[in-house]
């Protein structure tokens, strides 16, 4: 494998590449007439990327962690406004540099498949219009690995199915030379197997030196590639782990990432009742609260994070 | 009851390859037989086809030993979709959403879990596992004989994921009917199954 990715300027492996603390993101909304109101979707979100390093921010879908990619990006819609603290590679993010930055040192593979241009060729949308000789056979072998056929190339992508244009969105991050990979829920609609070869891709972008955030609901497919797992329950991270922890319940720290773990269909399949609280009635303290059994009257109030067994959880039971 | 594709063929135009070719399944409707098949398979052409959405180019669709096509009115077999947000309409809000299939009772939407509150809403308004369970009730109507669930599962969480599946697997054996699930998730499936088809290219 060719090492082409470079650390000199960008972080020493090991040094984080991004670091987020406190991000709150919230919407203004019309509701009737011109009563405006504020919906905060983030509320409290930290997550630390280093170089060499795979981050797995696992939470439900339509719980806002999209929005966390597109806040570094800086594609925040305009209703939108954010808050805390984000480092890009020891230095702060401002609006400025991630202009400068996106599409070349920090890409983003994007969830919708919308994102495709749909009046360009794919080949050409991969390849950024490039047509050197380089760009051209790292794109050939990017399309070796995905099954896909040179003449995809050709193709528009209304032409595609849902699984090829998942592998065309992965093709146009890995063509660049990235530091910080931001992939947000790189694979639903793709089969294990391919599934499994874009995480293990992601894997060796982060093993070149880069750092790789997965922004996924899919818990069991992060486990199998990721280092550390970032637990994201609506709209707060309420624990870190490592992927290992997940091994057993035990090792695991908050009730709601050990409700998770029952839920696999290998460790037993078994629901917990209720549903994560609408952005708009969140109750005080621990989100989790309504639907925990070890909850008292003490998690009404804001918990702290807690350092725990080579790990971080936002809860007052947890041991 | 059974549902049977006999000896189907389908392509979407006439110079593409064949999505299914001579093809055949049968299921009864006391069974949950679980599809695992690779991406680009044509699994869901394959849902579509057994819940009328397409009619075969050769070949035929059968319920009970009639042609699907020759029931009228609200069908028989229903099919979810991967997909919840594109399942529905944007513009009604949820109780209207529920309405569109046959009548749905109160008992199924308490026990998918169904706040009344969330009725009020648009559908931009709930998050994916909720909106996916809308679906469900939406097809789970009185004359609902047959289910086909198209990767219901894989754009939700874990534990959502098992609130839906161990309610439907509860549903449909109490009022027998027959279920054919598409998933990627091989563990899923023998969580979820009677009988298990793999199918390759």
């Amino acid at each position: 494998m060719e090492l082409n990715v470079n650390t000199e300027k960008g972080a020493a492996p090991g040094a984080p590449v991004l670091k987020i603390e406190h991000l709150h993101i919230s919407f203004t909304q019309y509701e009737q007439g011109l009563r405006r109101e504020q919906m905060t979707v983030i509320r409290d979100l930290d997550v630390e990327v280093r170089a060499g390093e795979m981050v797995a921010v696992v939470g439900s879908s339509g719980s806002g962690k999209s929005l966390l990619a597109h806040a570094v990006l800086g594609l925040l819609p305009y209703n939108a406004s954010a808050g805390g603290k984000m480092e890009y590679c020891g230095s702060e993010l401002t609006p400025d540099r991630i202009e400068k930055l996106r599409g070349s040192e920090i890409v983003m593979v994007p969830q919708s498949l919308a994102c495709l241009d749909p009046l360009m060729k794919t080949g050409h949308q991969i390849r950024k219009g490039r047509t050197d000789k380089r760009t051209k056979n790292k794109l050939k072998e990017i399309f070796r690995r995905y099954n896909l056929k040179e003449s995809v190339e050709e193709l528009y992508p209304f032409e595609l199915s849902g699984g090829m244009s998942r592998r065309i969105l992965i093709s146009t991050a890995l063509i660049e030379e990235p530091k910080l990979v931001i992939a947000d829920e790189p694979t639903p609609g793709l089969d294990l197997k391919v599934a499994k070869r874009a995480m293990e891709h992601f894997r060796e972008l982060a093993d070149m030196g880069a750092g790789v955030l997965v922004i996924t609901h899919d818990l069991e497919l992060a486990l199998e590639t990721v280092d550390r797992i970032v637990v994201f329950y609506a709209g707060e991270s309420i624990e870190e782990a490592k992927a290992s922890d997940f091994k057993r319940e035990e090792t695991l720290r908050h009730p709601y990432t050990k409700a998770l773990w029952r839920a696999m269909p290998r460790n037993g399949f078994q629901p917990t009742d209720g549903v994560q609280p609408y952005a708009k009635e969140m109750p005080e303290g621990c989100p989790f609260a309504p639907r925990c059994r070890l909850c008292t009257a003490e998690c009404s109030k804001e918990i702290p994070w807690r350092e725990l067994r080579g790990g971080r959880v936002r809860c007052l039971s947890a041991m | 009851m059974r549902l049977e594709l006999k000896n189907v063929s389908y392509q979407y135009k006439k110079e593409d390859r064949m999505i299914l070719e001579d093809f055949s399944l049968s299921a009864e409707h006391t069974e949950r037989v679980g599809l695992l098949a690779p991406s680009g398979y044509g699994k869901t052409t394959l849902c579509k086809l057994l819940s009328g959405y397409l009619l075969p180019d050769s070949g035929e669709v059968l319920l009970d030993g009639k042609p699907l096509s020759s029931y009228k009115g609200y069908c028989p077999v229903q099919m979810i979709w991967q997909q919840p947000e594109l399942a529905v309409n944007p513009r009604l809000r949820m109780r209207d959403v529920i309405l569109e299939g046959d009548k749905v009772e109160e008992r199924i939407l308490h026990e998918l879990g169904i706040e009344p509150d969330w009725m009020n809403r648009f559908p931009s308004e709930l998050s994916g596992g909720e909106l996916q369970r809308f679906c469900l009730a939406r097809a789970l109507g009185k004359r609902t004989r047959f289910l086909l669930a198209d990767e219901i599962s894989t754009m939700l969480d874990l534990i959502t994921q098992s609130q839906i599946w161990n309610f439907l697997v509860r549903e449909v054996a109490e009022r027998e009917i027959g279920l054919i699930a598409v998933s990627h998730n091989q563990e899923l499936l023998e969580r979820v199954c009677t009988r298990q088809v793999e199918l390759r290219k």
